[in-house]
């Protein structure tokens, strides 16, 4: 049997060691009504037959190595450079279990604190713990951290509505039953100026995106200035590639920065795994959630590493902890410590300005197509909004036809939006590509 | 030993990866939203695979050696899945692609929903949440929901075992529910007079892992089931332990209402030094309704024709993260799966139960083994002996380092003394588990001869015992390299 070493002779002698005859007699404390159950299965495989199978079944998709991919909206295909993958694949690393014994387990450990060294440079903030599972997770972690701050006095968060409704929906599920008042799209216009006025005393946390879900690139000072007046949590949730270029939260006097990480070095994988980016002001270092790796010095007087300060984590305090997360996203943080050493100080500054270029190349020629029109009116980073003179859908499946992946429809998500297409360009992206999917549009949207 | 971290092997001007140049017109940035400096390092790109490389060979792992961690199912994690999640159609397909381009990921999602639900006798499954807490979370509140939905809303007590795993409590005050602890009794399973006496209309559910933490099946487990029935509340099944059970019995048959499956234990997608797992949730009939969104469903046309799609249940808690789950983690729990199909699915589990008791009749006398019976996948010893009063579990797992082992799990389950938790699991030969044997009884030996060989150890390992006082007290948990970018707000 595959994986299963045992020989017959082994079962025998084991079997005898123990003192039973049948390995059946290992499960008497179970019902025998419901034991050993016929299941309705398909019948074992083999690694060729299985390999083919799923060759054929990837196949049938569109993917971003065939198509030029136009599509972004919290997941993103940058290009990944080929060390990352390699050092993924060595066993030490994805086949090694949580750092729980820190004498052989230094490799984790320290990449770990690498990670949390390099989140901490990105997003200016003192703190950044060893990942939770996305930038959604993230958000909602955030929330639940502000609310407990505020000892349960204030109730109310303020979601900005242009933060990607994915992460507010999942804040909407943590807080169910909850008696917390969530201010986002319904009650909230997608306005700084009305968020802004929606922040004030009874607020435990206010929360942006940057950029935000359609691209934009927005001043947040004055809104972080708003709520450390009234004693508010701020929140930014960030686009950590769009950090290689742009100031950094904390220059906005961000008390939480949350994101998803996927940008740094993880492919898009249809939705996961990817990486919950967590990080704050020391200040809020005992309350944050999830695992924390510090420096420390061993027997031998080496310097080494720790998970440390574990009586805020479940498997000391139980319920209460500051979360109930315990496996984390380890190998997407060390793709992303792989990925930000290898682009370094200059090539991830380099990939987010070529998506910045690349974007605004690609808004300007398909704003200047007849029925057309781009909603972007400030700043945006590598995603905008086109408004269009044909369904999205419609146009998307034109775009397919010539082998690309158009823009998200955000009517589904934005109700005022509809008609209206989210571009994403990356680095990856050519010139020819560009080109071809303005030609593409413009042919589709008079047919 | 130890290897400098990437900012000390640093240099101005230096770097590892080229972009190609700009094909298109510079664009004007935006001014005043700019960052002046960005203080990532700069190294090579062979300076940076020697530093991983390195650090990589600092780590014990399970391709390395035996790994016997109790609660985490150490198993091998088969090479070839790590091929068929790289498949470029699996890798980089984007979550928000219409649903007919991505006609491949959805049929495999459905697939594995199909797998989960019977192997574990459950109407609906969800593979969004991202590990076995968040699982839990969604499990229970999916389990809130449901009370809710039926205008019940005085249950607000979830009922945890002594025995259970510190995610149970943390998952149910997350929900807003309070944790009512239940002791275990004498032969390691939950006190039933003790649970009975607890059940009434404030109960929304009891949260049991089964096999429980000290391995063991739990013996009254249709009465337990019952009792928590009998007073309206449902039973969430922890099925971090599921490995035991592959084929032997369907928790579902049991009357488990909701159970988590990780992926990452029992189905073999790797651990990653932490992460990323996958926490499927199943559920019965009654609760499908409130299953996170999406869900993955079939659909099959008039002229045969199949197609899959995503659906919102009609009740849904809603969504647990964004988009689907862990996607990547799916594709190699299936590829896994279909290795072994339907009547090698048991072999799992036969033989991870084989392995544990044999492990456990070699340590016979010589580890006191607190609730002897059969056990399950994995059991618990007290590492201590009256008579070597200076000697601790933890003790003993430094010095198994030394013998080339990964220790057990240690101090859990809080229950039991000096607890060394040992989970073998089916995927290793009868000689590891021999020398492992070998390794425990001779350290046994060597607490009564020459316990400094213990207290001082690991001897052999890269890095001696780290000082945790210290980094808890000094509390360096970044490195700053330069003076920090644009100061904040005065």
């Amino acid at each position: 049997m595959s994986y299963i070493p045992h020989t017959e002779q082994d079962r025998r002698a084991m079997l005898a060691e123990i003192g039973v005859t049948r390995i059946e007699d290992l499960y008497e404390a179970i019902p025998d009504h419901v034991r050993f159950p016929e299941l309705d299965l398909p019948e074992a495989s083999n690694e060729m037959d299985i390999v083919r199978d799923m060759e054929a079944l990837a196949s049938s998709n569109a993917d971003s190595r065939s198509y030029a991919c136009f599509l972004g909206a919290g997941a993103y295909d940058h290009y990944i450079p080929s060390v990352v993958d390699h050092i993924l694949r060595r066993s030490e690393f994805y086949t090694a279990y949580t750092p729980y014994q820190p004498e052989i387990s230094q490799g984790t450990l320290q990449t770990v604190f690498e990670y949390q060294s390099l989140i901490c440079q990105l997003t200016g903030m003192d703190v950044a713990n060893a990942s939770l599972y996305d930038g959604a997770t993230a958000l909602a972690e955030a929330v639940s951290m502000a609310l407990s701050h505020h000892h349960g006095k204030r109730q109310k968060v303020v979601l900005s509505p242009a933060i990607h409704p994915h992460f507010r929906e999942t804040v909407h599920t943590y807080m169910r039953g909850e008696d917390v008042t969530l201010m986002d799209e319904g009650t909230l216009d997608v306005d700084l100026t009305a968020i802004t006025a929606a922040v004030d005393d009874q607020t435990a946390l206010v929360a942006v995106q940057y950029p935000d879900v359609f691209g934009r690139i927005m001043d947040f000072e004055a809104l972080g200035k708003r709520a450390r007046e009234v004693g508010a949590l701020f929140c930014v949730v960030v686009n950590p590639m769009a950090l290689g270029m742009l100031r950094p939260p904390s220059t906005f006097g961000a008390d939480v920065v949350v994101g998803e990480g996927q940008p740094l070095g993880v492919p898009m994988s249809f939705g996961g795994p990817y990486l919950g980016i967590f990080a704050t002001r020391d200040e809020y270092v005992r309350k944050m959630p999830g695992r924390l790796v510090g420096e420390t010095t061993d027997t031998r007087g080496q310097r080494g590493f720790v998970m440390t300060l574990t009586p805020r984590e479940q498997h000391i305090r139980r319920e209460k902890a500051t979360s109930n997360i315990c496996t984390n996203q380890g190998l997407i943080a060390l793709a992303a410590t792989v990925y930000m050493t290898v682009m370094g100080k200059q090539g991830l500054r380099q990939a987010a300005e070529m998506s910045f270029h690349k974007a605004h190349y690609a808004a300007s020629q398909i704003a200047k197509l007849p029925g057309f029109e781009l909603w972007n009116d400030g700043p945006y980073f590598n995603e905008f909004v086109v408004k269009a003179p044909r369904p999205v859908a419609e146009l998307n499946l034109n775009l397919l036809s010539h082998k690309i992946i158009g823009g998200l429809d955000l009517g589904p998500w934005y109700p005022s939006l509809q008609g209206h297409m989210l571009l994403a360009v990356t680095e990856r992206i050519t010139r020819d590509q560009i080109d071809q999917l303005v030609r593409v549009l413009e042919a589709s949207s008079h047919e | 030993m130890s290897e400098p971290l990437i900012y000390e092997i640093s240099s101005p001007g230096r770097r590892a990866i080229e972009l190609p140049k700009l094909d298109v017109p510079e664009a004007d940035l935006p001014q005043g939203m700019l960052r002046d400096d960005l203080p990532l390092p700069e190294v090579s790109e062979l300076q940076a695979v020697r530093h991983f490389i390195r650090l990589s060979q600092l780590n014990y792992s399970i391709d390395t050696g035996f790994y016997p961690l109790g609660s985490c199912t150490m198993k091998y994690n088969p090479k070839v899945n790590e091929d068929v999640a790289r498949l470029a159609g699996f890798a980089f397909s984007h979550p928000l692609q219409p649903e007919a381009t991505v006609q491949g990921n959805l049929a495999l999602m459905y697939e594995l929903q199909e797998w989960l639900k019977e192997i574990g006798g459950f109407a609906g499954m969800t593979l969004q949440p991202a590990a076995g807490a968040h699982g839990e979370l969604t499990g229970i509140l999916i389990i809130k929901a449901y009370h809710r939905d039926r205008g019940d809303t005085a249950r607000v007590k979830i009922l945890i075992p002594d025995s259970a795993h510190g995610t149970n409590p943390a998952t149910t005050a997350m929900s807003g529910l309070q944790v009512v602890q239940i002791p275990s009794d004498a032969r390691g399973n939950v006190d039933l007079e003790a649970l009975k006496a607890e059940c009434d209309e404030t109960v929304a559910g009891l949260m049991l892992t089964n096999p429980n933490t000290l391995g063991l099946f739990e013996e009254h487990v249709e009465e337990v089931v019952a009792a928590v029935h009998g007073c309206g509340a449902l039973v969430y099944g922890d099925g971090a332990n599921m490995n035991a059970l592959l084929g032997v019995v369907r928790p579902g048959d049991l009357g488990v209402d909701v159970l988590h499956f990780n992926l990452h234990k029992t189905f073999s997608t790797p651990h990653g030094g932490g992460g990323p797992g996958s926490g499927a949730v199943g559920v019965t009939e009654a609760l499908k309704d409130f299953l996170p969104a999406p869900v993955v469903d079939q659909v099959i046309a008039d002229d045969g024709a199949v197609r899959y799609t995503l659906v919102t249940p009609p009740k849904t808690i809603g969504r647990v993260k964004a988009f689907h789950g862990h996607f990547g983690m799916m594709v190699r729990a299936l590829t896994y799966l279909r290795i072994y199909g339907r009547l090698g699915v048991r072999m799992i589990a036969d033989h991870a139960v084989l392995n544990a008791n044999y492990l456990k009749a070699r340590l016979g006398s010589t580890y006191h083994a607190p609730f002897d019976r059969i056990c399950m996948h994995e059991f618990v010893v007290e590492g201590r002996w009256d008579d070597a009063p200076d000697i601790r579990a933890f003790d003993i797992a430094k010095r198994l380092m030394d013998y080339g082992f990964h220790p057990p799990t240690y101090y859990f389950p809080l229950i039991v003394h000096e607890a060394l938790m040992i989970e073998p699991t089916e995927t290793e030969a009868k000689e590891t588990l021999d020398a492992f044997a070998e390794a425990m009884l001779k350290i046994a030996q060597e607490a009564h001869t020459e316990p400094e060989s213990l207290k001082s150890a690991p001897h052999s390992t890269p890095f001696g015992r780290l000082d945790e006082v210290q980094a808890a007290k000094e509390l360096v948990l970044c490195c700053r390299p330069e003076p920090r970018p644009q100061t904040s707000l005065a």
